[in-house]
This record gives C-alpha cells, structure tokens and sequence, in this order.
C-alpha cells in the first residue's frame, strides 16, 4: 500500500514471530523427528516406533481415541448446531442465549473433567438424581475401569459438554455471514424449517463446518487431562500414553513417537475432511 | 361491469379463507416460536446444570461433600471444603505461578504477535499469503509433540521447571492465534482513519498510536484475556516442563489420583470460576475473535 | 502560493495496472480543479499521489515550486476530506477538528479560536462536544471539512466528500462548499463521478479515463467542445447524442448524409470530404417541429417523458436513436412524426474510428 517507501515495513514487523516461531515451533519439531527416528545413541534407528507398537497399551489407547472421536465428533456437531440455530434465530436475549452456550469455551480440559467426575462417581449427583427417581436402589459405580463404556461415556459426555461451544461460535459466525435475504427467499418459496437448514443453511456453511470439524478432531486428538480426571488409570488415550512414556518411563524418544503418531492423525484426518468437503474457492471468506 | 358483480359474492368468502389461513400460519409461528424458546433454554440447561452442581458441591461443608444421597438445593453452605483446598500444600504458590504465566504469555504474545497481526491487516506484501498459511498450519501440531523436545532443550538451557519454561510454550501456542486476531482486530479500524491522520501531521507511528490503538484497544483486551484463559488452562505443556514450580492445573493433576475429593471438586471449581467471568467480559467480542480467525 | 504541478505521474499496482499513466497537469494558485472520471480511471489514485498516501513510479510532484514527490504527507501542507469522512470515532467533534492543529503543537488559545471559526463557518458551533456516533451524516461530513480547513492548508484535497449524502443534502451542501471554497480562496482539488457536481464547483475539470487525462478545461469548454465522443457521452444529461453519417458532396457544398436526408454541414470539415463521420449535438441544441419544415430532418416518435420543465424526447432517425429536449407544449405522441431542425453552430464532428473531435471551423 505504502508503495517502495516502506517496502521493508511489513518485514521487519513478522520478524519477531517469524523468529519464535522458528524457535518454539520450527525447531522442536525437527527435534521431535529426531527424538522419535533415533535411539539413545544417537543413531537412526525405528527402536522407539517398534516399542511403541508392540506395547500393550498402544492398541488400546489407539482404539480408545478412535472411539472418542468418532462418537464424539458428530454428537458435538449436532448439539453446536442446535445452539447455533437457535442463536440465529434471533430469539430474545439472544447476548444471554449465546453467553451462556460460550461459557465452556473458557474452561479447562481438567476443569471440566473433574465437574463430570462429581457427576459420574460413586457418591456423586448422577446415582443421587437416579436413587432419587427410584431408577436405582443403590448407587452405581460408573467409574470403573472394567466398565470402559461407562468411562468412554462419561469422557464424551465431559468432551462434549466443554468443546461444543467451539464449534457453535464458528458456526454462529458462519451463518451470520450468509445474507437474511437466502432465508426470506427460502421463506417465500415455502420451506420447511428442515428444508431451509438441508438446502440453504447446509450448504452455505460449508467453510464453516469444514473449518469447525478439522479444528475440533486435532484437538480431540489431544484429549489428555479429561481422561486422566475421568477415568484415572483406568481409560487411556495416544496422549495419555505420550504423558505415561515421558515421565513415568522417562523415555523421550518412544514419548516422541507417539507425538508423532498423533501428528500424523491430525495430518490425515485433516486431509481427510478437506477431502470429504471441498470447498469451492468463492465461498472461501 | 356485469362480471365484476357476479364476482362480488365470491368475495367474502375468499376473504374467510385467507383470514383462517393467515391464522394458522400465525399459529404454526407460534409453536415454532415456542419450540426454539424450549431448545433454547434446554440447551441453555445442558451447560449450566453440571456448573450448578459443582459450586454447591465445592461450597457445602468437607464432610457434605461425601454425602450420599446429594440434594439439588444444598442445607449449608460453606467455604470450608475451598479454604482447605487453597491450605492445601502448593496450592498458592502454583496459583501465583499460573498467574505470572499468564501474564508474561499475554506480553510476549502480544508485543511479538501484534505487530505481524498489523502488517498482515495493512500491507500488500510479497510472502503475506505464505505467513498467513504458516501460522494457519501451526493449528495442526499437537501440543505433545512440541512440549516433548522443549522439555529436552529448556533442560539444556537451564530454564526447566521455571516459570519462564511454561511461558515460552505458552507464547508459542497462543501467537498464531494472537496473530490472526490481532491482524482482524487492526483490519476492523478502517484505513481511512489512519490516512487521515497522516495527512494531518502524523508520522506513522504517532498515526498508530493516536489513532488505531485507541480504537483497537477493546479488541486487543478481549484477545489479551483469551490469551490470558488459554495460559489459565493448558495443562499438558506445564505439567511436562515442570516439577516443583507447577501451575494451578500442574499441581491438580499431577496430584489428583492420590488426593481427597474434595480437594479435587474445589480446585474444578477454582479452575472454572475465572472462565465464567471472562468470557462474560468478552462476550461481545466472542463471535469476532473466533469465527473470523477460525477462517 | 500553491500552484500544483504534475510532470509525467504514473502509478502501475501489481506490477501491471496502469492506474495513472503518464499524467502532466498543472493547477494554478487559487484554482479549484475538479478531476472527474468513471470509477477505476484513476481519478482518486491521483488524488492520493499529491496529498502522499501513494507514491508514484514516475514522475513529480510540486507543490508551490517545491518538490514533494518523496514527501510524507505531513510534510506537504495538504489537508484532505475523504470519501468515507474518516472521522475520528473516538474524540469529540473539538478533538477532531483540532487535531492536526495539536500535531503543530499550535498554542491552546490559538487552537481553541481557530477550531471554533472553523466550527462556525460549516455551522457545526452548536455540535463541539458530541461525539461522532451522535452526529448524523451530513453533521460528520462537516466535521471533516471543518478539520481539513482548520489547517489553513496551501492546498485542499477532497476525495468524492458527497458521495454518500442522500440526494437533497447533496444539492445543498454543494453550494455551501462552493462558497466556503471562494472564501477561503484555497487551491483544491475535488474527486468526483458526478458530472453535474463538477460543472457545478469546477474552476476547470480534467476528464479522465483509463489513467489519462482526456480532457482538461472549463466546464463550459468540455460542455460544449467535447474533446472525443467520450467526453461528450460523460458530461450532460442526458449525454450528448451521436449520429453517425457519411460526407458527401454536392454541388461543391460538403453535407452528411444520415440514411436516406441530408445535414448541412460548416464550410470545411477539418479537411474531409468523404467517409463516415460522427455527428454529435445535445438535446437542448435540436429544435423539434411538428410539422414539416424547411432543412428539418425528419424523425418518428418513440417515447416522450415529461421532466416537468421540459419534454425529454426520444426519437429515431432512420434507425438511428436520438434523445431531444421539447418544450412543454409541444405536441408529442408515441409514433407520430416529428421533424427535427439542429443548430448548426452547436454541431460537433468527431472521427468514428478514434472518437476525436474534428475541428470543423
């Protein structure tokens, strides 16, 4: 804009990110493979990756995110989905309305996993609320950890409860882009609620959607501090198992592997939804 | 004119039918009206019942809290159960630690991020669509994998297990989004306003200062206590950089299969407590700060 | 003194766009020049290059017999009124206006008369406090111009400062700008789309299109001799008509031949005595008849649109459209005949290839 007179401007303003960012992210990265692809030697080698395969828990711990995510992802899609339409139907107090829904975009992974722990455990509010309904005659021991569906269960639930609201603001701002006048077309030609949200709302939300789903599987890729607070030992995930290998075992380099499996995950499903979805480029905004 | 008045008689009768058809879409918009009312407060009910109970279980007195069954409006209240998490050993040192991560996250990511978020929403530049795609992809590596070899070097440099350590990381997870909300905060001042002020004795810099950032500023504080809740709340990271100098949620998980429940149920609560008013805060700016980053 | 002198701008973006190509202009001390173009002519880029929001690839700026070409703005002694008013949302209407005064570090008592006069002479005394959010459009529009002449600058730039008023605040804050401007007797520079706006403030207007300067003189001058077919399209409403025709000669006088009649034509025509040629002639200047005269070309009736204080009639000669302005009892339908009688001193003749006058005198 400022022509050849502040050519170098611009520059010399991204340096300093364009630094740390080569240092707390560019390096460590480099360092991860190298963590990963080398033994305690030094010398390349796929020591750490083969112990990580044949460790006992990799299976379970691969099979329990998988399990999360795929449960997780489309129930969190729904319930963002709801909170975004009613939002955008402009009811009254609609600030209220969406301050309320946007509450847990503040709270922790382990905040929200120990508000479903006073939930789900033994003495907690759900045997409380099911003794006192008559639906159980003595409380349930939820959190058990040889019943893995009740402890997968309360992961999502605790997931969904927390991370919903992520999705739900990206939606929100998503429709708010789409003009009023494609919903008053859809109006005069007489549909449905259902139609409109099928063949308009749908559609125009593509980069929205798109965007929210590959953001929200990264992060569910991480999910870490809810299990521990959930489940204990009882339930664990890839990054669970990156924690266990580092401090426990203290083993950097099988720990690293497992970042870098995960990373690649992320890597995949992204691909996998920019895929799934394409987005035409004029509706990229 | 004959046909018009053979037409007349008709006319009434049309009207009626219109009239009940006006009203059944009246009611039909009624009930729909009522339905997203329902949803609504529903979904309203879903976030905040579990809240509920939390702070009348972390607000009920130690022994109440193992109490079985629970009741849903609770006999006492008292801050007994929280007093004795915030005794507890470690307790307020890692809150202090948390703080002074927070803070020094937010000056770091801002005073490195900001000025990128600034060239990225004023200047046409070759590279500006490569940074941008640069800090758009940082999104998609996990926190684990930088935390680990971080952990290796901050050994060697001699900053493990301070709180300069958790910050550094910290800054690093924040920045690309300090970044990107900066760049659509500076954006949202228009240009105009800034050539103004050129053309009327301003330098460049003084044009910055006189002008954007004041109107900037709102902006910039939402994105600070973001930053702000997002230092508050990570916990990986922190746990993996440090020992003895833990953050809050450092010190509540590493501790947390070996101690009591109450101690566990007041520190979800602490933990929770400063999201609720900071996104009451920057409420206004939540769609402007996340839908249009998340692009 | 603020004569503005231009010597071959140009300003190529992406490396490819010649937005202002090769621009020599020169404003006299006092003059207030209106650039007036079609959007993307360059009208506003050029505008940004003399107060110094751009800077050009070639060429130079003076102001005043200095050279500002690699001069901020702040060093210029500019002061501008944008398109979009560029008010300061966060200072009061005082703060605004005295803004640029406080950048001069100008004593508090001077800045306080100053703005005050300023405030007064755009009628904005009453509105100091306020801030901007509590003004209506036209209101901050003043606000604009009153902290763009505070600044007693040499010269006043205004990027299309109308543009966004509703129609009849236009009309009136038009005239008001036209006296405000003659008072201060500052050289200025307007930007504008609106051929009526320019005819109206102009000093002299420089037409532009596509990065150059097609045409640059008094309003009247580019009313009445349009430099090419463009220029006479662009200016007047409804534009100027444009018939083509052939040059014929007859009995050693030179005429055009539209279809099957006959124009008279002046005495030479820049030389030609055969080929097309383009005839143009503004509704006001074609005399209708209801019936037939004397050297009259005749025309059918297509659509009549009463305008109040005259008719706008749209008739065809041949196949050939043309718009006429009747007076209001002329007898016009929809279908009937008409005859048409030009005057032939306003006949315009321009090259139908290139679209350039030709001097027919």
């Amino acid at each position: 804009m400022k022509g050849q007179r502040l050519g170098w401007a611009p520059y010399a303003l991204l340096l300093p990110s364009l630094v740390f960012l080569a240092v707390f992210f560019a390096a460590p990265m480099v360092q991860a493979f190298g963590l990963a692809f080398q033994n305690d030697a030094g010398n390349w080698s796929l020591e750490s990756w083969r112990t990580m395969f044949a460790d006992a828990q990799f299976r379970e711990a691969l099979v329990t995110t998988l399990i999360l995510i795929v449960i997780l992802i489309p129930v969190q899609f729904v319930l963002a989905m709801a909170m975004a339409l009613v939002i955008n139907a402009r009811l009254k107090w609609s600030g209220l309305w969406l301050y309320i829904y946007a509450i847990p975009l503040g709270i922790s992974e382990l905040a929200a996993g120990i508000i479903w722990f006073a939930i789900f455990t033994q003495q907690g509010w759900l045997n409380s609320i099911l003794e006192g309904l008559g639906i159980l005659d003595r409380p349930y021991i939820f959190l058990n950890y040889q019943n893995p569906a009740w402890l997968i269960s309360a992961v999502v639930l605790a997931e969904a409860w927390r991370a919903t609201s992520i999705i739900m603001i990206i939606l929100v701002a998503g429709l708010q882009g789409i003009p009023r006048d494609f919903f008053e077309a859809a109006d005069v030609f007489g549909a449905t609620s259902w139609q409109k949200v099928r063949r308009v709302i749908l559609p125009m939300l593509r980069p929205s959607v798109q965007v929210a789903l590959i953001l929200r599987t990264i992060l569910a890729f991480q999910a870490f501090a809810v299990v521990i607070a959930l489940a204990g030992g009882g339930l664990t995930v890839l990054s669970s198992e990156a924690y266990r290998w580092y401090s426990d075992y203290r083993d950097s380099h099988v720990a690293a592997a497992y970042a870098g499996f995960i990373l690649m995950l992320s890597v995949v499903s992204t691909i996998l939804f920019l895929w799934l979805l394409p987005v035409r480029e004029e509706q990229q905004g | 004119m004959t046909s018009i008045a053979r037409d007349l008689p008709a006319a009434p009768r049309v009207d009626r039918e219109a009239v009940a058809a006006r009203q059944a879409r009246a009611r039909r918009r009624m009930l729909g009206r009522g339905l997203l009312y329902a949803a609504a407060v529903l979904l309203a009910l879903w976030v905040l019942f579990p809240i509920y109970l939390i702070t009348i279980t972390a607000f009920s007195p130690r022994d109440a809290v193992y109490d079985y069954p629970k009741q849903l409006i609770p006999g006492t209240l008292s801050a007994e159960t929280m007093r004795f998490f915030v005794d507890a050993e470690g307790v307020l040192g890692a809150l202090w630690n948390s703080v002074l991560v927070a803070v020094v996250t937010l000056i770091f990511s801002t005073l490195i991020g900001a000025p990128a978020g600034y060239a990225l929403a004023r200047f046409a530049f070759r590279g500006r669509d490569a940074f941008r795609l640069i800090v758009l992809s940082t999104r998609a590596f996990p926190i684990v994998i930088l935390s680990i070899p971080l952990a290796v070097s901050f050994i060697e440099w001699g900053i493990y297990d301070t709180i300069w350590s958790v910050a550094l990381m910290h800054t690093a997870l924040a920045l690309p989004f300090t970044v990107l909300i900066t760049s659509s905060i500076f954006i949202s001042v228009p240009r105009d306003l800034e050539e103004a002020a050129l053309t009327l004795g301003c330098t460049p810099a003084t044009a910055f200062v006189k002008v954007v950032l004041p109107l900037a500023l709102p902006g910039l504080a939402a994105a600070s206590i973001f930053t702000f809740v997002l230092s508050w709340n990570e916990v990986f990271a922190a746990v993996i950089l440090t020992l003895r100098e833990r953050t809050l949620p450092a010190l509540v998980l590493a501790a947390l299969n070996q101690s009591p429940v109450p101690f566990r149920l007041a520190a979800g609560w602490f933990m929770l407590a400063p999201s609720l008013i900071f996104i009451f805060v920057i409420r206004r700016y939540l769609l402007g700060l996340w839908g249009r980053v998340s692009r | 003194m603020a004569e503005i002198r231009l010597q071959g701008i140009t300003k190529i973006f992406d490396k490819k766009v010649r937005a202002v190509d090769e621009v020599d202009l020169t404003i006299a001390d006092r003059e207030f020049m209106v650039l007036l173009g079609p959007s993307g002519c360059g009208k506003t880029t050029l505008m940004r290059m003399i107060a110094g929001l751009e800077y050009p690839e070639h060429g130079r700026v003076s102001i005043g017999n200095r050279d500002v070409t690699d001069l901020p703005p702040r060093r210029r002694d500019i002061s501008m009124v944008f398109q979009s008013y560029a008010v300061f949302p966060h200072l009061t209407v005082f703060d605004n206006v005295a803004f640029g005064l406080r950048m001069k570090n100008i004593a508090k008592a001077e800045i306080k008369r100053r703005v005050e006069g300023a405030a007064e002479l755009v009628q904005l005394g009453p509105y100091l406090e306020r801030y901007p959010a509590q003004l209506s459009g036209g209101q901050r529009q003043r606000v604009a111009v009153a902290r763009a002449i505070v600044m007693e600058p040499a010269v006043l730039l205004m990027d299309e400062p109308l543009s966004n008023l509703d129609a009849l605040l236009r009309l009136n804050f038009r005239a008001e700008l036209k006296r405000l401007v003659g008072e201060l007797k500052t050289t200025t520079i307007y930007v504008t789309h609106d051929q009526v706006e320019a005819m109206s403030l102009g000093d002299r207007i420089a037409v532009m299109r596509e990065g150059r300067i097609v045409q640059c003189g008094t309003p009247m001058e580019i009313y009445d001799r349009p430099a090419n077919r463009f220029v006479g399209g662009f200016i007047g409403s409804p534009p100027m008509n444009f018939l083509s025709g052939r040059i014929e000669r007859s009995n050693g006088h030179l005429q055009v031949g539209l279809g099957d009649q006959m124009l008279t034509v002046p005495a030479t025509l820049g030389g030609r005595t055969a080929g097309e040629v383009l005839v143009g002639i503004r509704a006001e200047n074609i005399e209708a008849e209801a019936a037939p005269a004397e050297g009259a070309i005749a025309a059918r009736t297509e659509v009549v649109e009463p305008l109040g204080s005259h008719l706008l009639v749209t008739a065809a000669v041949g196949d050939q459209k043309l718009k006429i302005q009747a007076r209001t009892d002329f007898p016009a339908r929809p279908d009937a005949p008409l005859w048409l009688r030009p005057e032939p001193d306003k006949l315009r003749w321009f090259d139908p290839e290139s679209g350039q006058e030709i001097d027919a005198r």
